[in-house]
């Protein structure tokens, strides 16, 4: 393992040199992180219209909404991101363009995340307890008041977890958009290869996305507290600093199904339990 | 074979990459996700319960681990692991399974987690009311109930995983995006190919996950 | 009496009418061919054993469920489905809207909002269903709260109070819509005995102040007997007798009915 221990003994010129090329790195950052808030803006207004559309009461826009889903979940991200970049310039008038690579990374990234973002709104829409659509509809409220008074800010508190850590796996999806010409954090990071070995440039890769990710866990973190205070089920921020350092779980793009439940549960005795 | 540029789509094309896309790519694609999910399944469990039961000084870097490599890019993990491995190791797609199978090990430790957390408090109190012995009260109380609860969630991450083999092809790994993409870039023409390899990605995902569903409800 | 033109009723119009009611869930039937009237103001306490159907009354009148077959009138209008040439029709849902605006429930489980503070919860349906200016609403919330003893917790969440506490708001919740019926469904039953006492005692003060024609569930006899005119005693989703309360509990005809009462007080 003599990359280890050049690794420790180039250390100092390594970092040095990290700090020489800071521009480069920068500007990588800039494109990881660029790619990183549009990609999961696009995902999550994705997340709302779809996820939203697949509890409505007309059977066309379910439907519609489902096979939309279905299918960004289904393909594949990568697949996605590579139709958006070489098969979509050799279509015809009116679909033959070439997108910057900024926009195909952006467009992949959220809508496949989005895809997965859509069925935890749902989810969360579903686990909002049923006393409370019972008492929209007991106070004549109408269906679209109580879903953006009364469900979604429920449900906002329920989701944000799985928000979160989809957020986190569209960041490490984003190490991929170098394939298609957009030069982000992993590609700069590369560039340092031939200079400082494997071993130090990949360590400085990973880290590099390992403290992004960390912000992304803290803001959501914040996020998830007050939200949760909204709905009286945890403390203010400004009592629970802590709880933003809390390290993510996993629940998201799979493990959705056993997070939900839980926060199912969670919601239950708060709100009043379903059907008498 | 002159493709016409400007076309929708060319049956030529399609007949000509599809054996390929299926007969190569999706095998190799399929291998990997098999070979990764087992990897997975069993690491997970070995992590999980190193972190249930050891003391903080073994649990505590073991937990750093396992946070670092689910919060970081299996992309550059790929390519990290290929660069220092591949003086050692022939075949790439080994390397690719190993770095699959560890990255979703972090996943499965935590649904492992979650499943034993799930089993009720009184079930074990109820064990050790009856005198029942530990191993006994984890084979025959806990594990199968944690098992009914966790076996949704990992078949989720196997499909997961399956739609994530195309990032082996940042180490060269002829896996079915791959298989596509050389058709591509060897007759100028990738309508067709990237097409239906998404297209089979679907074709073998959405069934699946339609089957884990049901199971889902079975088991609710 | 509020006045509202939703309700038209004519003098002798009952308040609340059930005609040929059939309720199935699946192929369970619950109601089969119910049969029944409130008169306006009057105070009707259903008793019976559970899974008698009574719970499924309310909730059909609240609309909650969809009604198999038959037809319920509140003060003369159809609720869910109505009778046009013949056929039994589904009333559009804004239409149907209309009519319960004049019906108000209280949960067993309360089901308060808690995204919203207390006062928010109160005001929520005035400002945004009967299009009460902010200002107003809020006045009102307040003489409500004043009402039911509240006044003093009107920011704060549902969630850090009691449940006697989150149940009062929600029958000030239900007033504020200032409802020609009031629907209390088993309202005690998720409290800890010793906060059964004050939300009661708000019943009753409102059931004495008001004119608000009520249909309860509830397993608190010595409720039912100060506040109701008339007790029916339900099985399997047949009225089995029906009786003024002081008959009803002293001296009760039907055989189940005093089985009933026996096991209960």
């Amino acid at each position: 393992m003599d990359g280890v221990i050049g690794f420790f003994q180039d250390l100092g010129p390594n970092l040095q040199l990290v700090w020489d090329r800071m521009p480069m790195i920068l500007d990588g950052v800039q494109v990881t992180l660029l790619a990183t808030v549009l990609g999961g803006a696009l995902a999550l207004v994705i997340a709302f219209v779809f996820g939203i559309a697949q509890v409505s009461k007309f059977m066309v826009v379910r439907g519609v909404a489902r096979v939309f889903v279905e299918f960004f979940r289904g393909t594949s991200l990568v697949v996605q991101l590579f139709w958006l970049a070489f098969v979509m310039p050799q279509l015809p008038y009116p679909l033959g363009f070439r997108l910057e690579p900024l926009l195909i990374g952006v467009l992949a990234l959220g809508l496949n995340y989005g895809a997965y973002a859509a069925e935890v709104v749902r989810g969360s829409i579903g686990s909002v307890p049923k006393g409370q659509y019972e008492a929209i509809s007991a106070l004549s409220l109408s269906p679209a008041r109580g879903m953006l008074r009364i469900v979604i800010p429920q449900a906002w508190a329920l989701m944000l977890p799985s928000l979160s850590n989809l957020w986190i796996q569209l960041l490490k999806g984003s190490a991929i958009v170098n394939t298609v010409l957009l030069y982000d954090l992993f590609f700069q990071v590369e560039q340092l290869r031939d200079r400082t070995g494997t071993w130090f440039a990949y360590s400085f890769a990973l880290l590099s996305y390992y403290l992004i990710a960390w912000l992304i866990v803290i803001l959501m973190n914040g996020l998830e507290v007050r939200a949760k205070h909204r709905i009286g089920r945890g403390p203010a921020l400004s009592q629970s600093w802590g709880s933003l350092f809390r390290p993510p779980g996993t629940s998201g793009r799979s493990a959705r199904v056993v997070r939900d439940h839980s926060e199912a549960k969670l919601a239950g005795p708060m709100g009043g339990g379903g059907l008498a | 074979m002159n493709p016409e540029p400007n076309s929708w789509w060319d049956w030529e094309h399609a007949i000509a990459v599809f054996p390929d896309l299926l007969l190569q790519g999706f095998k190799i694609t399929l291998v990997a996700t098999v070979l990764g999910t087992l990897l997975a399944l069993v690491l997970g469990l070995i992590v999980a319960i190193i972190r249930r039961s050891t003391p903080p000084i073994i649990n505590g870097p073991v937990t750093w681990i396992v946070e670092f490599i689910r919060m970081t890019p299996l992309v550059v993990q790929l390519v990290f692991a290929n660069l220092v491995l591949s003086p050692y190791v022939d075949s790439s797609l080994a390397i690719g399974i190993w770095v699959l199978g560890i990255h979703y090990t972090t996943y499965m430790a935590e649904v492992y987690r979650a499943g034993i957390d799930s089993v009720p408090k009184g079930q074990w109190e109820a064990a050790t009311a009856l005198s029942l012995p530990r191993l006994r009260t984890w084979r025959a109380v806990v594990v199968p109930q944690a098992v009914r609860n966790t076996l949704p969630a990992l078949g989720n991450y196997a499909i997961s995983m399956f739609k994530e083999t195309p990032f082996l092809f940042v180490i060269y790994v002829p896996e079915l995006l791959n298989v596509a993409q050389n058709y591509g870039s060897t007759h100028f023409r990738y309508t067709e190919a990237i097409t239906l390899a998404g297209l089979i990605f679907l074709a073998a995902s959405y069934p699946t996950s339609l089957l884990i569903r049901r199971l889902e409800k079975k088991l609710a | 009496m509020p006045e509202n033109a939703a309700t038209p009723g004519a003098p002798g119009t009952p308040h609340i009418e059930f005609r040929d009611v059939v309720k199935r869930f699946g192929s369970n039937t619950v109601l089969d061919n119910l049969n029944f009237t409130v008169d306006k103001g009057e105070r009707v306490t259903l008793i019976g054993p559970s899974g008698s159907g009574k719970t499924t009354i309310l909730r059909l009148v609240m609309t909650l469920e969809e009604l198999t077959g038959g037809y319920i009138h509140i003060g003369g209008t159809p609720l869910q489905y109505e009778e046009v040439g013949g056929k039994r029709v589904r009333i559009s849902d804004k239409r149907r809207r209309r009519t319960t605006t004049d019906i108000g429930m209280v949960f067993q489980h309360f089901n308060l909002f808690p995204n919203m503070t207390v006062m928010e919860n109160i005001i929520e349906a005035p400002v945004n269903v009967m299009g009460l200016k902010k200002a107003e609403a809020e006045a009102k919330a307040e003489a409500l709260l004043e009402k039911v003893g509240m006044a003093w917790k009107k920011d704060a969440r549902p969630s850090s109070l009691s449940g006697g506490q989150q149940q009062r708001i929600a029958i000030a919740r239900a007033l504020a819509m200032d409802p020609e019926i009031l629907l209390l469904d088993e309202v005690t039953s998720a409290l800890d005995p010793e906060l059964v006492g004050e939300v009661l005692a708000v019943l009753e003060d409102i059931a004495a102040e008001t004119d608000i024609s009520m249909l309860i569930v509830t397993h608190e006899m010595q409720f039912a007997r100060d506040v109701s005119n008339r007790v029916m005693m339900f099985d399997k989703g047949a009225v089995i007798e029906e009786a003024t309360p002081e008959k009803i509990f002293s001296e009760p005809e039907n055989q189940r009915t005093q089985d009933f009462l026996r096991a209960v007080l």
